[in-house]
């Protein structure tokens, strides 16, 4: 299993924990009592390794290569996901997927992000790294979900979307603002939740909804803390120090009142078990779906308007001037 | 001018120390008696350019504008009047050396922030206005870019008249972080609002209009136009070189290019900007208004 520079400690007295396990299990000597005290001290380990990380290390986490993607949890989520393609313009773009599927009993659209788990995968698929068509792809199928009453779920997972030419010529930019500019006016609930990277516009195009969420180590952000640290600095590698800068993780998003609610994750990280992951992120969004259910369509785009017109920090002092 | 002051008017000017920059034009204002354009490598006299609306008299560079300048030379005399010139920049990352920077190019620019916002007639037709700034941190949106624009926006909502806004970009800045991402979220959401109201909105892209500003309000005008030669586009060009391992065409992400892939309605020559917003003004006076 790929674990992280961070996690080094807890690896290491795991591994001498298995060791005295298959010794006891071949030898006479018992070694129980000690195997237990290792055992104690290896939670104690887990707690502070893990409650303590970096923005750092929430970045390695939220790129792990076995970080359970949108198509690994939409069978945990969902009943009967029915993919759908295409953006009707162009082609379809396999860094998004969308389609129709049950939650709880109920119609919804699901939409997300999707990395490739190999490196095969990952080319057809851009490594999560969206064109135009696949955002028109996913307005297409917002638009068809307002028409029939069913609410959204997007799940965010993207570097950002692809620096290409082809890209740019149809028209990465207007793909992108459209995205932004329809959700803001969808009268039907929409429910965002970061499960990865949430990396700048690329993100932000499935990312306009009634709820924010964030899986506990993921990051959302205008920039990566390499592209920043090479902009700010000059000095890609000072990236670590960026991420820290420009608060990028889930718990500083929520401080600077952009997230609505922090998804815990399994302890080490979602990839421990996705599964269980699924059942957390479940337990928020339940009741949110819920709650937003309840509201009237018009009061929904009203509040939504409201949400985003209050994030920001400025000064002001009044000048008289205006009338 | 007219031909026949052509010679009359020049010829006592023969001075010889006129390219010799005054204190401020070494500080990027240029206020000397001539200019080169910085493309054709052409010298004119300043009071020439600006006759000729910043454009260069030989090869047709459109300078960049200064907020105030764009106000000038586009709005009706004394018709403009300025909205939320109190909203000034906060730290709100407490980002190390921001604030500094802002005060240097306060002092620099005169200006506030990157934008100046209001509403104004072009011949006697009333509009909200955006001006975007590039001399003011690159004209990157930050919190107080994304809320001026959108008081603007509820501003033209609240008078029923249209928005037209003059973009001029990097993107997001980088020092309020996420905070500068959802101002593409705010602004995005007003639009919206506007758009569903019937409002006429305009954007004209000048150079450069880029990342977070092109991939939000500038691409959302009913109508999208742009000044020749502007750099337009998502991604930066190095960036695309180095993940598609070729070299981008010279033209590439300039308004004349996204004018052919169609995603621009017109580049327009700052000669006739007036004229065409003015009748685009003129044909949507039904517009504008609640439905």
């Amino acid at each position: 299993m790929t674990g992280l520079e961070f996690e080094k400690p807890v690896r290491d007295l795991q591994e001498k924990i298995a060791e005295l396990k298959s010794f006891t299990s071949t030898s006479d000597l018992d070694l129980s009592d000690e195997i237990e005290k290792l055992e104690l001290r290896l939670k104690k380990l887990e707690d502070d390794i893990y409650n303590s990380m970096t923005p750092w290390d929430r970045v390695q986490m939220a790129r792990h290569p076995n970080r359970p993607t949108t198509l690994d949890y939409i069978p945990c989520l969902f009943e009967n996901f029915f993919e759908l393609h295409g953006d009707r313009a162009y082609g379809d773009d396999a860094a998004i997927v969308a389609g129709i599927a049950k939650y709880h009993g109920q119609p919804v659209t699901v939409i997300g992000h999707q990395r490739g788990r190999d490196t095969k995968e990952n080319i057809q698929r851009t490594f999560g790294m969206p064109h135009p068509e696949g955002y028109r792809k996913a307005l297409r199928l917002m638009k068809q979900a307002e028409k029939f009453n069913r609410p959204i779920v997007c799940l965010i997972d993207t570097k950002g979307a692809y620096p290409g030419k082809a890209a740019e010529e149809r028209g990465q930019s207007e793909a992108i603002a459209r995205n932004i500019f329809e959700m803001a006016g969808l009268s039907v609930p929409i429910i965002c939740i970061v499960i990865g990277e949430g990396g700048s516009g690329g993100a932000l195009a499935l990312g306009v909804g009634d709820r924010l969420f964030m899986l506990e180590n993921s990051t959302y952000s205008v920039i990566s803390p390499e592209g920043a640290a090479a902009l700010l600095w000059k000095d890609a590698g000072l990236a670590k120090r960026a991420a820290e800068t420009m608060k990028i993780t889930a718990p500083d998003l929520r401080s600077l009142g952009i997230v609505d609610e922090i998804i815990p994750e399994v302890r080490g990280g979602a990839h421990r078990d996705a599964k269980k992951q699924a059942e957390l992120i479940d337990a928020v969004l339940q009741p949110a779906m819920k709650e937003l259910q309840k509201t009237e369509h018009a009061a929904l785009v009203d509040q939504r308007y409201e949400k985003y017109k209050r994030i920001g920090g400025y000064a002001e002092q009044t000048t008289g001037l205006k009338d | 001018m007219a031909i026949k002051n052509m010679f009359t008017k020049q010829k006592p000017k023969k001075i010889k120390y006129a390219t010799i920059p005054s204190e401020a034009a070494k500080q990027d204002v240029p206020e000397g008696i001539m200019q080169k354009c910085p493309k054709c490598k052409k010298i004119m006299y300043t009071k020439e350019l600006e006759k000729n609306l910043h454009v260069c008299l030989g090869c047709g560079y459109h300078y960049p504008l200064k907020a105030h300048e764009r106000i000038k030379i586009l709005l009706d005399e004394g018709s403009f009047r300025e909205l939320d010139a109190g909203l000034s920049t906060a730290n709100p990352l407490e980002f190390p050396g921001y604030e500094e920077k802002i005060e240097a190019d306060r002092k620099k620019t005169g200006l506030n922030e990157a934008i100046v916002t209001g509403v104004g007639t072009i011949d006697g037709y009333p509009s909200a206005f955006a001006f975007m700034d590039s001399s003011f941190r690159m004209g990157s949106m930050g919190s107080v870019v994304g809320e001026k624009i959108t008081r603007a926006v509820e501003e033209a909502i609240r008078l029923q008249i249209p928005f037209i806004i003059f973009t001029a970009s990097g993107g997001a800045r980088m020092q309020e972080g996420v905070l500068s991402l959802m101002q593409m979220a705010k602004t995005g959401a007003a639009f919206k609002r506007m758009s569903d109201r019937g409002g006429l909105i305009i954007s004209v892209m000048t150079h450069p209009t880029t990342g977070g500003v092109s991939a939000s309000f500038a691409s959302l005008g009913d109508f999208n136009f742009a000044e020749p030669g502007a750099l337009i586009g998502f991604a930066g060009r190095r960036i695309i070189e180095q993940t598609i391992r070729e070299k981008l065409p010279e033209d590439f992400q300039t308004a004349e290019f996204l004018l052919q892939c169609g995603q621009l309605d017109a580049v327009l020559h700052r000669s006739e900007m007036k004229e065409k917003l003015s009748f685009l003004l003129d044909i949507h006076q039904t517009g504008g208004g609640e439905r």
